[in-house]
């Protein structure tokens, strides 16, 4: 089979077994966290990354330590893929004094300078000049690290995205700017809302060149993503990822996805599904059998149960909390 | 005919400036557009180009003098230029090509005690190149701050001290080098960041509020953000609303920031060396006005004021005046008016604004039991307003009169000299207030 082929030669064993396991738990994860929004453990807003997962876990693998990974406000998936802990994550979705922030960030704000994830910030488009900042930090140390600046195709109408992309070329930053287009900013779709819709090509006035990548194949991005990292590494400037994905759930918990249809979510859940089609692969490669997956499931489910209860018996923060952290 | 040709505005604050040097030598032939002379004002130094046609006849002012007010006529122009008959005669006096290196004044300087003074101007770029000495991850960015050398000459040296790429010209764009610098400081680095006016920092308020200020608190205490937005904010001369305003309130307001606004010359240095070590956000107001005033400088170069201190500029008994930045020089201007009628005020610089020196404001209170509180800001939710729940809330019982306000009119600064004289606080105003008290 081609695709079999083709997917030999670019993941090994280890890698597949690697990347389905981290995209197995950002589902599950998330979908805990749609659960425990349910039942009123978690409060405010959630933005849930259930089927983007091999965007992040693809790019996670193609960086090394000491590169930087900056998001905006859909972000459990890219603290998990950088290796934060679930409990610590889901600690401070539950608002709890063992969450990353203390129970004082919630779902949209948590930083990691262990694992170089910068946040987690909630407005949209301002992940931008901060993580072109990051890279100018990259590159005034002279350290060789690229940084990974996501944001959605919202953010990408965002003036700021612009006056960042200028100065990224202007002074020849190592950032990739990975745009996760999964179709719909909050309800309005790229198609009601950008007049250029290929937004790789955003960069082109900037000279910034990028690429459309196929975000729900895991090996798609992998491909892309060391490409742009080696490229980037090596003094190429700035570049842009669109990684083409997609959203099974809505904006946000309180959104009752009227702007598409249940056949389009059902369609893409079907036919393009990122852990699926890894899982397929990787049983055609003979890598995994179905028991193995079943022994992953398990282990995977228990993790993520495990983070709910720890986020459960971590005491609320303690009012003298309130005043603290406001200044260093 | 003769006609005069005079020292020329070539900025909205400039009241004099020096000719550094004439282009131009006594019997030349002037054409319209002809560079003449180069000028340095308190901004730039440029060239003067002639408005009229002729050949000049004689210099009024010689290459290096300073302190030539705006409107002093400089040189005299022929402008019958049919005059090739005289010239050989009456054009006879010359001028030395080379400028002076030293003036007058220059000369005093170098022989009185005057050569312990420094400008606000020159105080803030001291502190910014001692503490770009002391720690390499300190960089300067901002709009024409390196090859221009500063759009008000702050900057002045330091691209060629410390290289472009610690001294970085930015495009236009503010709110995408806030958050840019922002981004640097999470890693480690140590921005300054100029805004050529305060003005232009609305376009950037976003980043200074929601990335800059809140995300050591939202994250937990796990990334800080050490980084300076420094300018001129409040009331220029002349260039109206949208560049006139004083922004102070407005930051003050803010959780997680520290703001300055200091007035003395030693004050912008110690505390801008403060605020560049400090671990947390600062924003350092400075004022275009003050930038030239000079104050005499003490020995210890290295003398960090701390941030959160407001200071008595003068002692008295009977009221304090409380303000911060260029209107403590109305202050103190009216204290010693006042003090011709036995009124004897004292001046708190706040120094500070966020956090404030509650202690030294009612220790002041206590000791004169009146107060006026005097901003350029407006009064609606403005400093004054602070300042006033505060003595209301800690010294009520020590008070004699109403604490009262004297603020920038409620209105968008007019560019009409006569309007922008009335829409800013005035000594008369501040006289007849404290009189009202005392």
């Amino acid at each position: 089979m081609a695709a079999a082929t083709k997917f030999n030669r670019k993941l090994s064993k280890s890698d597949a077994i690697e990347a389905y396991k981290k995209m197995l738990l950002i589902r599950r994860f998330e979908e805990k966290a749609g659960q425990s929004y349910g039942l009123g453990h978690i409060g405010g807003f959630c933005h849930l990354y259930i089927g983007q997962e091999a965007v992040v876990v693809g790019l996670q693998m193609c960086i090394n330590e000491g590169d930087q990974v900056i998001t905006t406000y859909r972000d459990h998936g890219h603290m998990l893929a950088c290796g934060m802990s679930p409990n610590g994550v889901m600690a401070e979705l539950y608002g709890r004094s063992d969450g990353y922030s203390k129970g004082k960030g919630g779902s949209m704000h948590m930083f990691s300078k262990d694992t170089n994830f910068y946040g987690g910030h909630g407005i949209v488009g301002a992940s931008v000049p901060l993580g072109t900042g990051l890279a100018f930090s990259n590159k005034y140390k002279n350290n060789k690290a690229v940084t990974l600046t996501y944001f959605g195709d919202g953010a990408a109408n965002q003036g700021q995205v612009y006056e960042s992309f200028n100065m990224a070329k202007l002074w020849e930053l190592p950032c990739i700017y990975v745009i996760e287009n999964n179709r719909y900013a909050m309800g309005t779709s790229v198609q009601r809302s950008s007049a250029q819709k290929d937004l790789s090509q955003r960069g082109i006035s900037f000279g910034i060149e990028g690429e459309q990548v196929n975000g729900m194949d895991i090996e798609s991005v992998i491909d892309a993503g060391k490409r742009a990292v080696a490229k980037v590494r090596n003094n190429g400037g700035p570049y842009i990822l669109e990684m083409l994905t997609y959203r099974y759930r809505g904006h946000s918990m309180s959104d009752p996805a009227q702007y598409r249809t249940r056949d389009e979510v059902k369609e893409v859940r079907d036919q393009s599904d990122p852990i699926e089609s890894l899982k397929n692969l990787m049983i055609e490669n003979n890598y995994l059998t179905e028991d193995d997956f079943q022994v992953l499931n398990t282990e995977i489910k228990q993790m993520v149960d495990q983070s709910a209860q720890f986020a459960s018996d971590s005491p609320l923060p303690d009012p003298s909390e309130l005043f603290i952290d406001v200044y260093q | 005919m003769k006609t005069e040709i005079h020292m020329p505005a070539m900025s909205p604050s400039m009241t004099e400036g020096t000719l550094t040097k004439w282009l131009v030598k006594v019997g030349d032939q002037l054409k319209i557009g002809d560079p003449i002379a180069e000028i340095e004002t308190d901004k730039a130094s440029m060239e003067v180009e002639s408005q009229i046609e002729g050949v000049i006849f004689e210099f009024l002012v010689e290459n290096g003098q300073d302190q030539i007010a705006v409107k002093t006529p400089i040189a005299i122009i022929e402008t019958n230029t049919n005059t090739e008959k005289l010239k050989g005669k009456l054009f006879t006096n010359t001028i030395d090509d080379q400028p002076k290196k030293k003036t007058t004044k220059d000369q005093n300087v170098d022989t009185d005690k005057k050569q312990d003074k420094i400008s606000v101007r020159e105080a803030i770029r001291d502190a910014l190149a001692e503490e770009m000495r002391r720690d390499k991850n300190v960089f300067v960015m901002g709009e024409e701050v390196a090859e221009y050398q500063g759009a008000y000459k702050v900057t002045q040296g330091l691209l060629q001290e410390f290289g472009a790429s610690r001294v970085i010209d930015t495009p236009i764009t503010e709110n995408g080098f806030a958050g840019l610098a922002i981004g640097a400081s999470f890693s480690g680095l140590k921005p300054v960041v100029e805004f050529m006016t305060f003005n232009f920092s609305l376009q950037a308020m976003d980043h200074i509020i929601n990335s800059a200020a809140k995300t050591l608190y939202m994250g937990g205490g796990q990334l800080n953000c050490p980084i300076v937005f420094r300018g001129p904010n409040g009331a220029a001369a002349r260039v109206a609303a949208q560049h006139s305003q004083d922004l102070t309130a407005w930051f003050s307001h803010i959780p997680g920031l520290k703001v300055i606004s200091p007035f003395s010359a030693r004050d912008h240095k110690g505390l801008l060396k403060a605020a560049i070590r400090d671990p947390n956000p600062v924003i350092f107001l400075e004022n275009e006005i003050l930038y030239s005033e000079q104050e005499s400088m003490i020995e210890d170069n290295d003398d960090i004021i701390p941030i959160g201190k407001a200071k008595i500029l003068r002692e008295g008994s009977d009221i304090t005046l409380i303000s911060h930045s260029v209107s403590l020089k109305m202050c103190l201007e009216v204290s010693k008016k006042l003090s011709k009628q036995d009124i004897d005020c004292e001046v708190l610089d706040l120094r500070t604004i966020k956090p404030l020196d509650t202690k030294t404001i009612v220790s002041s209170i206590k000791k004169t039991n009146k107060c006026v509180v005097v901003e350029q800001g407006w009064s609606q939710s403005g400093v004054s307003s602070e300042i006033i729940s505060v003595i209301m809330e800690n010294a009520f019982d020590w008070l004699d009169a109403p604490v009262l306000r004297l603020t920038g009119k409620d209105v968008p600064m007019p560019y009409a000299e006569n309007l922008e004289k009335l829409a800013l606080p005035s000594e008369d105003e501040l006289i007849k207030i404290i009189e009202s008290l005392v």
